[in-house]
């Protein structure tokens, strides 16, 4: 068995440092895993997809269309430009937080501000976590990523790894206490859901 | 042994810290680039540098080889076009230390100008070959390379893909052998291939390939596999896995890691145990041809293609297995997200005054974070080819737009590391041609699109060390152009950018504008400017949209009115403020 999970969201959002935790913990648990980054533009504010793979054997890191377990997406549109990739029966777990493109801010293109409201409509386990805004109440909205990765291990229910300490190993140490909080908020988002 | 994930870029620098290397050299390209970025982490064991471009790097490894050190030089694939002549003969001379070329392929074009399949290069340059398939091959294949290396008197060329480089998966560490130096003996005849001697070495060289290949035959880097044999598989690298992924044990694979040369006997022997023999490879048809030259049937590109990069779906689509999977749809359509100039981006400015002359100029773009500005707005370039080319194609352009009363004047532009990498060389024939061009020099300090590394300008070198500034200024001034002909100005200053291209078009001779400002994402910019940005008044305000035209990606605009969307990363460059004409926008918090 192989779950797959793809992050998405735009450069600088922190997709990277999120999936390298979530591997940690899970190489810790002795599964075969692989993740794939395609990352040559994303200082540029280009689409970021950090693909991840866990099992007892994984053979390709790429996550193909209607393959993925869930998707986590940082970003509204990112949610829905990754939705072909989301497996029948998977799940969305997505921030409302809106970060406009190029196009849309010279005004070649409209941003779906009701992209949720569709991605609800289409797909039937979509969880919206908060997480910008809870990081920003938290200090920074730097640790949107973390609050993200708090959401999705709630959502894989995976035990065994203290993911606490390893947010804590992972971030810049000034960050720890507001990384800590954010990780915990967004577990209880999904975990209370 | 300790187990970590790491990238195949991460695994390939462990790797050849293992082995004993001793010496590096590469010049940055994406996917390759974080190769020498992860050995200088060794630094105190391997002596590594960015080269000035990909020939230099091939040189000094080849010099570090030849003198008996292990050495490794890394490039993209398009780098090893640039180091592609010492490597062919090279060929020829074979090695004294271990020599190891990795090619970082970019199926896809990721981040790249073309999808070339650098296995070509192996034959043709008569390389030993080897391509793994995930992080641990590419460490295993990495150490097993040296001592081929050394034992086949023969350079080795590490052929990987983007899908390579930045996967990561489980990598079981060893420890650091001892570094492997050889004694340097004089060699003439071996190492110096003047006709008379490169002749007898041709000789050599075929019969080393023929033992490599005979080697190869029981080599614990190829391997079979067998499960069901109606269906036989040969692959190598990365399409390994999307092999397996969508057969499974429906088929039996023979799994290459040395793909030049390519055991023969492997071949027909395996293809004889199999009903069909399906070739599974990104790119040209580099396997399928070894395979059909056997006389040996197969399905390879007439099924599979020849563009782009694979994943199992595509295999599986391509030989008719399973069914395609559902997915969901919505109606909302997600906008594109193109990749731009940062906000605060020096070309930024330089894009912007020029699109106010581009009917009066035909710009010639080049590789680099100004690739960029070939999108709108700016639509900054009319064509763009290679590493220096911005500097060498308007010397042609200018000419043929002579000979058809095209008044227009040819613009090139190109960074600083590009300049260093080959600018230098296409400015020289400029000003040697008295070409009737402006060749501008985009000096950020850096080289900025692979992710910032330390250039033949920036005082800096690879390992951290303070290092010998290269001054472009005074090897422009050096080629006896005419100082009148010269402006540097600040980018940003757009009245200065503004009279410099002016002063340009209207120049005859080769004129030359170096805009300088450092990169806005380095991080003693990011300090300098920590909690500066600008803000809009919106009761100054009117909606004109004039800011909108610069296209930076903190500027938004709702309600008829412009905001600072994304203060964070706006650092108050000021721009959008000297686009303004009612004194709307101000910077803030410096």
């Amino acid at each position: 068995m192989t779950t797959s999970i793809l992050l998405t969201g735009v450069g600088g959002q922190g997709t990277i440092l999120t999936t390298k935790i979530l591997s940690e913990g899970l190489v810790s648990l002795g599964y075969d895993v692989k993740m794939s980054e395609i990352h040559g533009m994303s200082q540029r504010g280009g689409t970021v997809n950090t693909q991840l793979k866990f099992g007892d054997r994984v053979y390709a890191p790429n996550i193909g269309r209607g393959e993925a377990d869930i998707i986590v997406a940082f970003e509204k549109v990112e949610a829905l430009r990754a939705l072909p990739y989301l497996k029948k029966g998977g799940k969305i777990v997505m921030d409302e937080r809106e970060i406009y493109s190029m196009p849309v801010l010279i005004g070649q293109q409209q941003y779906p501000h009701e992209a949720a409201e569709a991605l609800k409509n289409a797909v039937e386990d979509v969880v919206i976590v908060p997480a910008s805004k809870i990081a920003e109440e938290l200090g920074s909205i730097r640790s949107q990523n973390i609050c993200l990765l708090g959401a999705l291990i709630a959502a894989l229910d995976i035990g065994g790894v203290d993911w606490e300490k390893l947010v804590a190993s992972s971030v810049p140490p000034k960050t720890i206490d507001s990384n800590v909080a954010a990780f915990k908020a967004g577990f209880e988002q999904v975990k209370s859901k | 042994m300790k187990r970590v994930i790491m990238s195949g870029n991460e695994a390939i620098a462990r790797g050849a810290w293992e082995a004993g290397v001793t010496v590096a050299a590469a010049y940055p390209g994406t996917p390759s680039t974080e190769i020498l970025e992860n050995i200088s982490g060794y630094k105190d064991d391997i002596y590594c540098q960015w080269a000035n471009n990909e020939k230099v790097a091939a040189e000094i490894t080849i010099g570090a080889s030849i003198g008996g050190a292990r050495a490794l030089c890394a490039f993209k694939h398009v780098g090893m076009n640039v180091a592609a002549d010492p490597i062919f003969t090279v060929g020829y001379t074979g090695v004294n230390g271990g020599l190891v070329f990795v090619s970082a392929d970019d199926p896809g074009c990721h981040s790249s100008q073309n999808e070339q399949d650098n296995r070509l290069y192996a034959p043709h340059a008569k390389l030993l070959c080897l391509e793994p398939s995930d992080s641990q091959e590419c460490k295993d294949f990495i150490i097993a390379a040296y001592e081929l290396s050394e034992r086949f008197d023969i350079p080795v060329l590490l052929r990987v893909t983007t899908r390579i480089c930045h996967s990561k998966t489980i990598v079981e560490l060893g420890e650091r052998g001892s570094p492997k130096v050889k004694k340097y003996e004089s060699k003439p005849s071996k190492y110096s291939m003047l006709p008379a001697f490169a002749r007898l070495r041709h000789v050599v060289v075929e019969q080393n390939l023929s033992d490599v290949e005979d080697y190869s035959y029981s080599s614990p880097l190829n391997r079979v596999e067998m499960g069901d044999r109606s269906i036989g598989i040969i692959t190598s690298g990365i399409c390994y896995q999307h092999a397996r992924e969508a057969f499974g044990d429906t088929a039996s694979y023979l799994k290459l890691g040395i793909t030049n040369p390519i055991s023969k006997k492997l071949i027909k022997e395996f293809c004889a145990q199999v009903d069909k023999v399906y070739i599974i490879e990104e790119g040209e048809p580099y396997l399928e041809n070894a395979v059909r030259a056997l006389g040996i049937d197969c399905f390879g590109k007439e099924v599979i293609t020849i563009q782009g990069e694979l994943d199992a779906q595509i295999v599986r689509r391509a030989f008719g297995i399973g069914e395609e999977p559902e997915i969901y749809e919505v109606e909302a359509k997600a906008p594109a997200r193109p990749p731009v100039l940062c906000a605060g981006c020096p070309h930024r400015g330089f894009f912007y005054a020029m699109s106010k002359h581009r009917d009066k100029i035909l710009p010639v773009g080049d590789i680099g974070c100004y690739s960029l500005g070939v999108n709108p707005p700016f639509n900054g370039f009319d064509m763009l080819i290679c590493m220096g080319a911005g500097f060498s194609m308007p010397i042609g352009v200018a000419k043929a737009l002579e000979k058809q009363g095209d008044k227009r004047k040819v613009f090139g532009m190109l960074g600083d590391s590009t300049f260093f990498h080959s600018g230098i060389t296409s400015l020289i024939d400029a000003v040697h041609a008295e070409a009737n061009v402006c060749l501008c020099l985009l000096d950020n300090s850096i080289t900025a699109m692979t992710g910032h590394q330390q250039n033949a300008g920036t005082g800096v070198n690879l390992m951290g060390y303070e290092a010998p500034q290269i001054d472009a200024m005074k090897l422009i001034l050096s080629t006896g152009i005419d100082e009148a002909n010269i402006r540097v100005v600040d980018p940003i200053d757009l009245k200065a950018m503004d009279a410099a291209i002016t002063d340009a078009i209207a120049a005859e001779g080769t004129f030359v504008i170096i805009t300088k400002r450092p990169c806005a994402l380095l991080k003693e910019v990011i300090k300098a400017n920590a909690g500066a940005h600008c803000i809009v008044d919106p009761e100054k305000c009117v909606g004109c949209r004039a800011c909108m035209k610069i296209a930076c990606p903190s500027i938004a605009f709702e309600n008829k009115k412009a905001y600072i969307a994304d203060t964070a990363n706006c650092n108050a460059c000021g721009l959008c403020q000297q686009m303004c004409k009612f004194d709307a926008i101000t910077k803030v918090g410096k």
